[in-house]
Order: structure tokens, then sequence, then C-alpha cells
């Protein structure tokens, strides 16, 4: 059989190599290894593929894949790619470069992170962000332990029950283990209850709130009143947003928050099964030394001239090490890049197109279902853009099932018995009336 | 490599525009109420796709990756990034993929996952992986939520002190933190590995488990790790087995068969993904049988961790399949001895010996400093080896040796290559002895100098300012 095409040792390289060791044969650089730890007989693989094969194989799997035009948000929305990203990110100088700690060599990423940096900040109306977390959840999970830091002896961090279910299940995990006590605001008209806040603040242990820009069921939340009432009592108001719609809705800055969170996943990246998306963070300057992640900032070289460097590592945990509040190092880099590609491309104008075509389309597709009599309205006269809930007034299974036969993914069920819908640019108005169409049909 | 100055701000203009949208055919929908609605003007770029495009390909030139050259980076793995795996992970069955979609929608994507599960447990010895985390650090802390687990579903709470070694990977105490772990450290001896009379008392039934990595940081197996596993575990405690250092194991020992409990794997850099400046990766966990159970009650991520990488993981290890791992394993220490043999007289080696798949010195053994004139680091060895067209190794770690340079330089490099880093270290090293001031001025060739540092963290500009 033909060597590995990426292994360059020819069996003389090989002989040459051992020769300088001073062993014999490449089992002896093994010698300190115990022998009842080296691995005796073929391990439980499959037989090497050739790259045909792979290529074929590949095919057979992406075959038993249901390739359905997507109806579905709940924090993965299918929003347009366009060409010049997956191109750019593409190229090898980004995509197969390290973490930019030999800066000279890597002005590259550093500057697109800082692009990224910036962009973040605009979006989002705070002063200062982190170069990418993993995602939206963990993200959130990170801003809550942020909180508790910041808060010093306050421990507890309430969520509002319309956060995205993902959302509440990674920042509870998170608490469990870093022990940090969980409180839930309810939202019981489809927005967080400002009343049930004002009561948990005023257990006077509350170090931070996260609250949903842009709610699980589509609802544009009003937070009038959430800052004073959360920074009187001493704690940080964390807003989890979907970054694309903030070229319209009131953003974390302008209602107060102290630290915005979300997944960028909405700014240009494939559906891609949940992964790699990327998570972001923005903060206000005060709270910046609290900051997990990475940081680039500009300074000067030797000549004087605009260069760009990881900074204020001292925050950071292979400083900190015991003494960390985050362990984050690798986080999306190259998302980063997409979305900052994304937004350059897309410009204010296009943004706010995005959010324009989305809504219209979204709020076509919501009269258009009530008409055929199978929904009920959940939150009548609720604020949406391109995400919104029903209640079916039959037990939707057979629908979905009709639906996904029309080759569309639409009507997810959510966990309080509704249905969620979710309409992005890329849908056509005759996708949305085959949509409605294969409803009426039940 | 050649130096450019633009921001993408800069070259925004009013009313250009880069995008291309189709035309709105749905009737308008209400507005957003007034106070819900963005009131400060959207400040993005108004640039043309052309400009887009030229502007990201002059950045990239000023970027070094593994295409470009080589990088001895000490403990990142930092291998060839097979080609093949990205344009599987591209295809449209696997990127339009909601994470959503229910199993009867996904059939390909979950053969994935359960073909991924038996090659990694195969491959290391474990019974079961969760694919939810997405780097080796998000690895780390839900390996010792595993841990936590465990004991709590014991019924036992008090075990909240973990065990690491002082030449552990930084991420190790501060994952053990954030997870609500108290780090008690354990001395190396002078031979770089653990010291086992000094852990024995530090096992008590306040101790949920210890971290290690084997090989070390050092590169240096822990050839006492029977004895180890088998104190820990009669304290009641587990072993977590910091995947990063995998590589020099593949096809030859499985951390199972050590007796490790949980492990990490690190996809981006073991299982050949592209690191891509800093991400995606993804740090599968693995446990063992008799730990199944807690798997299913950490939830680390949103949906099912970083599908696309481990797409291109699964290719590559299909690409090597039983006849080809072995070699990943066995050319990697190879390469790593080879390059320390030949350079140990002119770097200081702090440890004789076979080494696993990296190796650190310390430092210079002659590093220019006379009367008045100060010698050259480690700091400038690594820019040094920048004009010469190479990547840094891992410098200042691990903590125990003040001037370490860690080398690791994979089992995807030709010996020419290793030649002409080892002529290039050697020709560094004069230097150093005859001027250490060009070093120290390094590097001369990259796209900019030494950028002040200190001015960066002192007065932060962190974003654009428009």
């Amino acid at each position: 059989m033909a060597n590995l095409p990426y292994l360059p040792h020819t069996q003389e390289d090989i002989r040459v190599m051992l020769e300088k060791i001073g062993v014999k044969k490449l089992e002896d650089l093994y010698s300190d290894v115990p022998s009842e730890f080296l691995k005796k007989g073929a391990y439980a693989l499959p037989d090497a593929l050739s790259e045909q094969q792979i290529r074929d194989y590949f095919a057979s799997l992406e075959a038993m894949n249901a390739k359905l035009k997507v109806f579905v948000g709940a924090g993965a929305y299918d929003h347009y790619t366009p060409a010049v990203i997956p191109y750019i990110a593409s190229r090898s100088e980004f995509l197969t470069a390290y973490t930019p700690y030999q800066c000279e060599i890597s002005q590259g990423t550093l500057r697109y992170i800082f692009e990224y940096q910036s962009l973040m900040c605009e979006l989002t109306g705070l002063d200062v962000s982190n170069a990418s977390m993993y995602d939206g959840p963990t993200a959130a999970a990170e801003a809550m332990k942020m909180a508790v830091a910041c808060a010093r002896k306050k421990n507890r961090v309430l969520l509002s029950c319309a956060l995205l279910p993902p959302v509440i299940k990674v920042v509870e995990t998170y608490a469990k283990f870093h022990g940090v006590e969980i409180g839930y605001i309810p939202a019981p008209d489809g927005q967080t209850s400002p009343e049930a806040l004002k009561a948990e603040l005023a257990k006077d242990d509350v170090a931070g709130v996260i609250v949903p820009s842009v709610n699980r069921y589509g609802i544009v939340e009003d937070h009038t009143g959430f800052a004073d009432a959360i920074h009187a009592e001493k704690g940080l108001l964390v807003e989890y947003c979907d970054p694309s719609t903030l070229a319209v809705v009131k953003t974390p800055g302008e209602w107060g928050a102290d630290i915005a969170v979300g997944d960028g996943q909405s700014l240009g990246l494939p559906l891609c099964y949940g992964g790699p998306y990327v998570g972001f963070m923005t903060v206000k300057k005060e709270h910046m030394r609290k900051m997990p992640g990475r940081i680039v900032g500009q300074t000067v070289d030797k000549q004087g001239r605009r260069s760009f460097v990881l900074t204020l590592q001292a925050r950071e945990q292979h400083i900190k090490r015991e003494k960390a509040t985050s362990n984050i190092c690798s986080n999306e880099s190259l998302m980063a890049l997409w979305v900052t590609v994304y937004l350059s491309l897309m410009g204010p104008e296009g943004l706010k197109e995005v959010n324009r075509i989305s809504a219209d389309g979204a709020h076509y597709l919501y009269s258009e279902l009530l008409k055929t009599g199978q929904f009920e309205e959940v939150f009548p006269g609720k604020p949406f853009l391109k995400e919104f809930v029903l209640r079916p007034k039959q037990f939707p299974g057979l629908m979905q099932q009709r639906l996904e036969k029309a080759g569309l993914f639409a009507a997810l069920d959510t966990e309080e018995g509704y249905v969620s819908f979710c309409v992005t640019e890329k849908r056509t108005k005759e996708e949305i009336d085959l949509l409605v169409k294969t409803v009426k049909e039940g | 490599m050649k130096y450019y100055d633009k921001l993408v701000f800069e070259l925004s203009k009013e009313g250009r525009t880069g995008y291309s949208l189709p035309v709105n055919k749905f009737p308008q929908a209400p507005e957003l109420p007034v106070q819900l609605r963005r009131e400060s003007p959207l400040r993005l770029p108004q640039v043309s796709e052309p400009d887009v495009v030229r502007h990201y390909t002059n950045l990239s030139q000023m970027n070094f990756g593994v295409d470009t050259g080589f990088y001895p980076l000490g403990s990142c793995t930092m291998k060839y990034n097979p080609k093949i795996n990205e344009e599987m992970a591209a295809l449209q069955g696997f990127a339009g993929l909601h994470p959503l979609m229910h199993a009867g929608l996904t059939k390909g994507a979950l053969k994935v996952y359960q073909e991924m599960n038996k090659a990694l447990a195969a491959i290391t010895g474990m019974y079961a992986f969760t694919f939810d985390p997405c780097a080796g650090a998000h690895g780390e802390l839900t390996g010792l939520m595993i841990m936590r687990q465990y004991h709590m579903n014991r019924g036992d709470l008090k075990r909240t002190k973990v065990i690491v070694p002082d030449s552990a990977h930084g991420t190790n105490p501060a994952s053990a933190a954030v997870c609500g772990l108290e780090v008690v450290e354990v001395k190396s001896l002078e031979n770089g590995r653990i010291d086992v009379e000094a852990l024995k008392p530090l096992l008590t039934d306040e101790v949920a488990g210890i971290m290690m990595t084997n090989p070390n940081t050092l590169g240096l197996f822990e050839t006492q790790i029977k004895e180890i596993a088998a104190l820990v575990h009669a304290a009641g405690g587990l072993l977590y087995y910091d995947g990063a250092n995998m590589n020099p194991l593949m096809g030859v020992v499985r951390p199972g068969d050590m007796g490790f409990d949980i492990m990490h794997l690190n996809l981006h850099k073991t299982f050949s993904t592209p690191h891509g400046g800093g991400g995606p990766g993804s740090g599968p966990v693995g446990v063992a049988k008799h730990l199944e159970d807690c798997l299913g009650e950490i939830r680390v991520s949103g949906f099912h961790g970083n599908f696309g990488v481990i797409l291109r993981a699964y290719a590559y290890i299909l690409s090597l399949g039983n006849q080809h791992i072995r070699k990943v394993g066995q050319y990697s220490v190879l390469s790593a001895n080879y390059i320390k043999e030949c350079l140990k007289d002119v770097y200081k080696l702090p440890i004789e010996g076979v080494c696993k798949h990296e190796f650190v010195f310390d430092g210079l053994v002659n590093d220019g400093a006379h009367d008045d004139v100060p010698g050259a680091t480690t700091l400038d060895v690594a820019k040094r080896l920048l004009d010469y067209g190479f990547h840094a190794p891992t410098i200042y770690f691990p903590l125990l040796f003040h001037q370490a340079l860690m080398i690791e330089p994979t089992e995807t490099e030709s010996l020419e290559t290793l030649d002409s880093f080892i002529a290039v270290m050697r020709k560094i090293a004069a230097e150093a002895a005859e001027d250490p001031e060009i070093l120290r001025q390094a590097p001369h060739n990259a796209p900019i100098t030494r950028p002040d540092e200190t001015m960066a963290a002192r007065n932060p500009v962190l974003k654009y300012e428009w």
C-alpha cells in the first residue's frame, strides 16, 4: 500500500533520522513506555480510504440528509452567505494560521479581529469587544460569570424565561459547577416581565440579569427601565442579541446594558448543523478588565507604523491560571473573519434591507397562516421581525410531515406547545405560498 | 509578506455597496414601535465587492500559515491540513442542515457522529464521546464537570480539589477554577516527571481527581503512570487526560489503557483540522464506561458542537485508517528526537533521553552576553526565526525553565524541512554568540518590526474611531 500523501518520510529518511538519534528502529522511540501499554494488534478502525473513496462516501452520507427550505430559526438563521466570504476565509494564510501570538507575522489575523471588534461595538452600541467566543450560549455563560465576578458578594444571576432554550441550559450548566445561583424572570405575555424583575431585584442578592433583545418567540422586547432598576441594585444588565437585527432594533448600549452577548451566526454563517458559529461579547469600558477572551489592540512598531497585538493579557487564563474566571483560549477566530467580511459587504443599507425583506416576508407568512384557520395567535399585537410563534389548533405532527414532504422545514415545536416559524431574505414568495398551501391541505 | 496599512473603514465611501439581495416582493410589515428602534446611525463600511476582496487578500498576505511554512510550535501540533477535508465539510447537504431538524432528516449527520464516536473510542480506548465542546479548553471544562458530576451522583460532595502538575498546560488550572474546583499543585522531579512520593500525601478524600497530559509538556512520557493511576483510583479519584499531547500516541498507546477515566481531544491539533488563526476548534470528551451516565447531564454548547470541524476530522480518520495511524505517532516522535539530537550542542537540553512528539530547550548555550552587552534571550531567538521563514516555537512555557523553547515538528514535515530548520537554528546560535544585537532587533524582514506592547496595554485602542 502506498504511503499516506500527508507523510513525506521515505524509508531512507527514516533510516538517517534513526541513526542520528542512535536507535535502531521506530519502536525503540517508545522504549520509555511500559510494554503493557503498547497497543498490540490492529486498531478497530476501517481500512484507509483513497481521496476518491472519501469523496464518494461523503456523497453517500450527504445524500442521507434531507435538503429542505428552512423556515425555522430558534437560534440558527438561514441568512444568505455572499460568495466572497468562503472565498476569502478559505485563503490558507487565514485558514491555516495559528493564534496570532507572533504578531509580526500575524498582522492579517490581528487586523481583521480589530475590524471585527470595531464592528461588534458599532452594532451593539458598547465600547469594547473581545476577539470572539465559542457560540451564543457559552458567551451568555461567560457573561453570567463576569457579572458575579464584578459583583463580589452577590451570587445570583437572573435569566429571562424568554431566552432561547439552549442559552438557559448552557448557563445553568456553567452556573451549577461554578457555584452561581440562578433565578428566573417569567415572560407570561411574551415579554420578560418588568414587575417580576423588580420583585427579584428586591431580594438584594442579584449580581446580573440576562434578558433577550429579540426573544424565543421572535418578539422584540421593551426593556424600558430595566437598566435603572438593575443598576440601582448594583447588578449588571446583560442583553442577549441576534446581531443581524441590531441594524434596526434598539441596541444594548441604548438600553443601558453593561454587556451584550449573542451568536454571530446570523451574520452570514451557514447553518452547518449548529457549528462552527461565533459567540460575541461587548462591554462598557469600565468592565474591560473583567472581560474574558482575547482582545486585539492597536499600537506602533519600532518604525512608528500602525500595528496590532493581542493585549490586556493579564486578564487571560494562561497568566491567571487558577485565579482565572474564564478558561477560554482558542475561540472562533475564522468565523469572526466571516462576520467581518459579511458586514463589510452588506454595509448599513444591506443589513437593513436583510431585516426589511425578512420581516416583510415573515409578516406576510403570519397573516397568510392565520387565514388558513388552523392557528391561533399567541401574543397578538406584539412586535416581531423575522420570527414568530403560533398555537396550532390541532396536533401539528401531520402538518409537519406534509411540510417536510413538500421540501420545507417549518412549524418547529416549542416547549410551550406552540409552533415556531422564521423567514429570512432567502425565502421567496413562491416558497411561502407553497408553505401556506401545504398547511391548508390538511 | 509586505506591510499593508488599510482598515476596511478607511476604504468606505458614502453610497457605495457590496451586497446583492432579491427585490422585496412582500407587502410592507408594520414598523417597529419607536421606542424599540435603533436610534444611533449604523456606521458600517460602505465598500464594493472588489474593494473587499482586495483588502482581505492584502491582509492575508501579512499572515504566516501551515501552508506557507513550518511551525515548530510545541503543544500545538500544527500539522498539514488536508484539502479534501475542506471540500467535504462544505458540501451543501451538511452546511445547509438546521441544527434543530429531527433525526429522520439528519441521518447522514448522525451517522458521522456515530462513526466518529466509534473511531475515537478505538483510537483512545475510551468508551463514549460527547462532541459538544468547541475547543480544547472547553473540553477540559466539560471533562471536569463530568468528574464532579460523577462524585455528586455518588453523593460524595466533599471532593472539590483537583491535582494538577506544575508542568501542566495553563488552561488546566483555569478550567479547574471555572468548574469550581480548588487546584492542588504537584511538583515535578529533576527528570521532569511527576513526583509520585509528593503525590501520595495529596490524595485525600477531598480530591476529585488529577489532570495529566502524557507525554507531559516537556514531551516526556510519565513512566510511572500505572502507579499514579492505581494511587488516584485507590483514593477514590479519577484521572483526566489532557489530549493536547495525544499526537505521539496515535496508533501506539491508548489513554484508556493507561487508566484514564476522562479525556479530551483537540481535533484541530491531532486530527488535522485547520487552526483558523485561533479557532474554530473542537474538543470532544471521552469517558470510560463507568462514567457514561454522566455524559448526558452536561450541556456546554448551543447545539451539537462544531459539526463542520468534526466532518473534517472524520475525513482525516478515514484517510488514515488502520493502515496509517501508527505512522502519525511514530513519525512525529522521530522528527522531534531528530531535531533535539541535532541541536542539543548549541541549545541547552535540561533533560536528556528520548522524548515524544516535543521537547524543551532552556535557551542558548552561548547567548553572546559579555561585558555590558546583554545576551540574546529565547524571545530573541524566536523573533529571529521569523526572518528565516519559520514560525517560532512555543516560548517561555512550560514554566519550569526560564528560557523555555518548546519544539514540536509533527509528522507532516519532510527531512529537508527539518534540516533547513536545524541549519537556521544553528545559524541563529552562531549569530547570538557573535553579535546578539542582530537577534535583539529581529525580526528584520517581517511586515512589521517589534510592536510597542506596553503602549497597547497602557493606552488601549481596541476599536476604530470613526
